[in-house]
């Protein structure tokens, strides 16, 4: 089968050309050992041959300085784990901005495969007044040059063509010369190289690269002695007085300066850009951050309030089903294993999907729309204050909502000590499953006074446990950014892409893998771990009194369960902070999720299926005495104490599963997740402690 | 007369005639065509005051101040 490689600049279309050859049949995954997306799809060709397609990671270079181009370049010089070596590689070249792209094709054009250039968005260009001739261009580059709109399927078929002839026709190669001293000073680069398996013209491009990186690049790290063969280059270089960091881009952009010059012609048409004039506004210094505020209160209201209906559809849906199985089979523990376990872990599992469903399809509009780079530009300077890079903003907003999206949507933050920063402080914004948490506790304990004539008290201590999780994730980044994350101040250099409109293919797809990757990843952890909890509340058994009623049966169970027992092996734990076995059970069962600890509750105190707003569970938690002093159990306290505990505890293992998965998987993953995890808690012990020993002290009860 | 392109004020050009600083940001810069003889216009400030927004060669690019501050226009 014939592999080709897509390779080109973000936001060419390129994405756009992959979706219009494969359709929708493509498989997303991972490079093993990075997190950088491997896409994959298959067309068929005219005579109804199938050919392979891997979508490379956008790139402005194959500089290697970043781990996108590190593995752009290894599959393009077939050293990537792994991955086929392509058999030809389509250079997708943005027509409206021929200069730029012109530089990544030049070097992907020297590595000695068969290529094909994709002029895309030529129509575009013509709109702006950029007329190039693809045949004049072929002439200059040395391979074949299709024009291409892929937004509207154009030149797709002569692109098809062209890639099945391109394996047959000899490789392109470097159209320009060296400085003669510099060519002599590279040879013995090359000759390593050379030594080491590379062609000829892929030996030439890397050695030029080399000159000017200050990392060799995992794909050469097996080649002897090529380390010094650099150094004794650059040495060379400056002693012909040259400059070996601007070399090979002052040589290219040279070399490009004149095709551009031979291919294009300009009509200048003298009018703003639509991008011009909406930038004007979307940037303002007054309408930009105000803009910017209101986009955020659409998507942080959308994921909050418009998922709000799809969840509930997905429980009543769970529910129903969970009721009429229950109905078909006998009483016993099959039928608790289905329901209890079976069909609420998967219920507990899909009901992140709608979620998930919001908000990648709004990351989607804002990413494709090119609204994403002007967030990071407007929110950079206040991130930036703790460590944070300008698009770790997003998600650690959607985290508000529910951590599990917002993990998997740090993707959008190139640099992986950021991403892996901003992973680490995203569970401490507190999300939805904490809100029926805070509302039982605060209906129960706060009393609804009036503070400062205005407010009330239980609407201030919501207010409170936000602003407390969200202070706290923002200091927690900023220590991370200057301890176990530390690095240098990664530069911020990117292009504020023109505006498009985002396509509907490419958003469902994008939705489409989040959603599947959830699912397969996260989802099969979440169903096992339903299982194993739903086994700990139920064995060992215990024989309940003939005539007892169901509630109180209920309750002596779980008292009697391995998991009833977890809660008074950790009662000498949690007795520091005020809490006992009860609230144990409570905070162990909720490791399924925060607001699993309101229906165990319900349980415990044989009050049934109980939800927050029940007023016989808060009144049972009031009137709770301590049976071994006969005093008030549970006083005010101690319940914000509790509430500071879930501010803080990671108690979700749909997000550990998540984390596991986006930091690296496997042993990495689970290294990271339980860092996360332990810190946290030490955070969430510490936090409750002080509530409550320190109020104590302050004569608070 | 030289200046540090960060002080270019909205609407004023420039062309480059040294690019330093960070290494890994110099490579970047020149890989996006910021070399010696290419034209820069400075477009805006953000609205915080950084990161600042360029042109070069017919696209936007943004790079904080503590970039622009090494590279040296006329």
């Amino acid at each position: 089968m014939l592999h080709v490689a897509l390779a080109g600049n973000p936001n060419t279309g390129k994405s756009t050309l992959f979706n219009a050859l494969t359709g929708m049949r493509q498989r997303v995954g991972n490079y093993s050992g990075v997190t950088v997306e491997r896409v994959e799809g298959r067309y068929r060709d005219a005579e109804g041959r199938p050919v392979s397609v891997l979508d490379l990671p956008g790139t402005y270079s194959l500089s290697a300085s970043s781990p996108d181009e590190e593995i752009a370049l290894s599959v393009l010089v077939g050293r990537a784990e792994g991955v086929d070596t392509p058999d030809v590689v389509v250079i997708v070249v943005d027509a409206q901005n021929l200069e730029r792209n012109l530089f990544l094709a030049s070097q992907v054009l020297e590595l000695g495969i068969p290529a094909v250039v994709a002029l895309n968005q030529v129509d575009a260009a013509l709109a702006a007044g950029i007329r190039i001739d693809p045949v004049e261009l072929t002439l200059e580059v040395g391979a074949p040059v299709v024009a291409t709109v892929a937004t509207r399927g154009e030149g797709l078929d002569l692109l098809k063509q062209a890639v099945n002839r391109a394996a047959a026709l000899p490789p392109a190669t470097r159209q320009f010369e060296l400085p003669d001293e510099a060519a002599q000073a590279l040879a013995p680069v090359e000759a390593c190289l050379a030594r080491g398996g590379f062609n000829p013209s892929a030996a030439a491009m890397e050695a030029l690269r080399l000159l000017a990186v200050t990392q060799i690049g995992p794909h050469l790290a097996a080649v002897p002695g090529l380390a010094a063969a650099v150094e004794k280059a650059r040495a060379r270089v400056e002693v012909a007085g040259l400059t070996p960091r601007s070399l090979e881009a002052e040589a290219r952009y040279g070399w490009i300066a004149g095709v551009v010059e031979r291919t294009t012609e300009r009509t200048h048409t003298g009018k703003k850009t639509l991008t011009e004039r909406v930038d004007a506004v979307a940037l303002h210094r007054v309408w930009g951050p105000v803009i910017f505020v209101l986009l955020m209160a659409l998507v942080f209201q959308s994921i909050f309030t418009w998922a709000e209906p799809l969840i509930g559809w997905v429980e009543g849906l769970f529910n129903l089903l969970g009721g009429s199985v229950g109905a078909a089979l006998p009483q016993g523990d099959l039928r608790s294993l289905l329901v209890d376990g079976v069909i609420a872990g998967v219920g507990s599992v899909l009901v992140f999907l709608p979620q998930i469903f919001i908000l990648f399809l709004f990351i989607g509009i804002l990413e494709d729309s090119g609204y994403m780079a002007r967030a990071a530009f407007i929110m950079d300077r206040f991130m930036r204050s703790v460590g944070l890079h300008g698009r770790s903003f997003i998600p650690l907003l959607s985290g508000y909502a529910c951590a599990v999206p917002g993990v998997m949507s740090t993707r959008v933050i190139e640099n992986p000590k950021d991403r892996l920063a901003t992973i680490m402080v995203l569970p401490l914004m507190s999300c939805s499953a904490r809100i029926p948490v805070y509302t039982l506790l605060i209906g129960a304990f706060i009393p609804p006074v009036a503070v400062a004539g205005i407010f009330n008290l239980q609407g201030v201590t919501l207010l409170v446990m936000y602003l407390l999780g969200t202070l706290t994730a923002l200091a927690m980044a900023a220590v991370f950014k200057k301890t176990l994350l530390k690095g240098r101040a990664r530069p911020l250099i990117m292009e504020l892409p023109p505006y498009r409109l985002p396509s509907v293919r490419s958003l469902a797809l994008s939705v489409g893998h989040r959603s599947s990757m959830f699912l397969r990843k996260a989802g099969t952890v979440i169903l096992s771990l339903s299982i194993v909890l739903w086994a700990l509340a139920t064995y060992p058994k215990t024989k309940p009194v003939p005539g007892t009623p169901a509630e109180a049966a209920q309750e002596q169970q779980l008292a009697h369960s391995a998991l009833g027992r977890m809660g008074h092996v950790i009662e000498p734990a949690v007795r520091p902070l005020g809490y006992d076995w009860k609230i144990g059970v409570g905070i162990v069962s909720s490791l399924a999720a925060r607001e699993v600890f309101v229906s165990t509750m319900g349980t415990i105190y044989g009050v049934g299926s109980a939800d927050e707003t029940s007023g016989a569970l808060r009144e049972k938690l009031q009137r709770e005495r301590d049976p071994r002093t006969g005093l008030i159990a549970y006083t005010p306290l101690i319940a914000v104490g509790l509430m500071v505990f879930y501010v803080y505890a990671m108690m979700c293992m749909s997000t550990v599963a998540v984390v596991v998965r986006e930091t690296g998987g496997g042993r990495t993953g689970v290294k990271w997740a339980a860092f996360q995890f332990a810190y946290m808690l030490a955070l969430a012990y510490g936090a409750a402690f002080l509530v409550y020993r320190g109020g104590l002290l302050l004569g608070f009860h | 007369m030289t200046r540090p392109l960060s002080e270019l004020e909205p609407g004023e050009r420039g062309k480059v005639t040294e690019v330093d600083g960070d290494a890994d940001a110099v490579r970047r810069l020149m890989d996006l065509g910021v070399i010696r003889g290419t034209t820069l216009e400075m477009v805006r400030r953000a609205p915080l005051g950084d990161p600042l927004e360029v042109r070069v060669r017919g696209f936007m690019l943004t790079l904080r101040r503590s970039e622009a501050e090494h590279i040296t226009v006329e």
